[in-house]
């Protein structure tokens, strides 16, 4: 199960819409062991192509280090097709090396409607999730997050 | 020659959990073997047919060694090598 804030989707979407009739990709970081995205970092598709996406090696590594510093890792690493649905392909199985991430695939090829649907791959298995959108995050048990994240 | 490598989630099997470890060589091959002779296994995650593996990247300091050589690139001493998987995909 994918939970994620709506303005979180919403900012993937819009990537995804802009770049298009390119692939759009990114991360979503998260504190270290909450399995909560947080932090929207949009990357640079190197490849920029409608069939192919790559981090930027250089951009990667400076993200990378971003959230070493900051004890986070990546929560999410989204991309998007532009022709076909939005699941992995053999590609993306194969390049698939992050089994804690939510592999997040948004399709922008009804330009009228949104396709957005969340992955697990791990050792080249791929596992559909439920993704919950919420308005914020609630988390009790810790004091800064008492407070919403969203108004 | 002692180096730091920094090692992603996905390899720290092979470094008994540890994120950072040190290794030696002149150049980055080297370093992969040296690499290899103490924790048995990651040279094949690396390296593939004599050259660096699609699936990673890896940097001398701030450069991506896929543009400085390959596994040919220099490396000195209390340089910083870091590894990370590539993100990469495609629609085949």
């Amino acid at each position: 199960m994918l939970w994620i804030r709506r303005d979180l989707v919403d900012a993937m979407v819009e990537h995804a819409r802009r770049d298009h009739p390119d692939e759009a990709c990114g991360v979503i970081a998260g504190p270290m062991g909450t399995d909560r995205p947080e932090r929207f970092v949009e990357m640079v598709n190197a490849e920029r192509s409608p069939t192919f996406y790559r981090f930027d090696s250089a951009e990667q590594l400076k993200v990378w280090r971003e959230m070493d510093a900051a004890d986070e890792e990546p929560v999410v690493i989204y991309h998007s097709h532009t022709a076909t649905e939005a699941y992995p392909s053999r590609t993306d199985i194969s390049y698939a090396s992050e089994p804690g991430a939510h592999y997040v695939l948004l399709s922008t090829r009804d330009p009228e409607s949104d396709e957005l649907r969340s992955y697990r791959i791990a050792d080249g298995e791929v596992t559909e999730e439920p993704v919950e959108v919420v308005e914020h995050y609630m988390f009790s048990h810790t004091g800064a997050d008492d407070i919403p994240d969203s108004p | 020659m002692a180096v730091t490598v920094s090692v992603p989630t996905i390899l720290r099997t092979h470094t008994g959990g540890e994120k950072s470890v040190e290794a030696s060589g002149a150049n980055v091959a080297e370093l992969i073997e040296d690499l290899e002779s103490r924790h048995s296994g990651i040279k094949s995650r690396l390296v593939t047919d004599g050259s660096l593996h699609r699936f990673v990247n890896v940097y001398v300091n701030d450069e991506d060694v896929r543009f400085a050589g390959g596994l040919e690139a220099a490396v000195n001493d209390g340089d910083n090598v870091t590894i990370l998987p590539a993100v990469a995909g495609g629609v085949r």
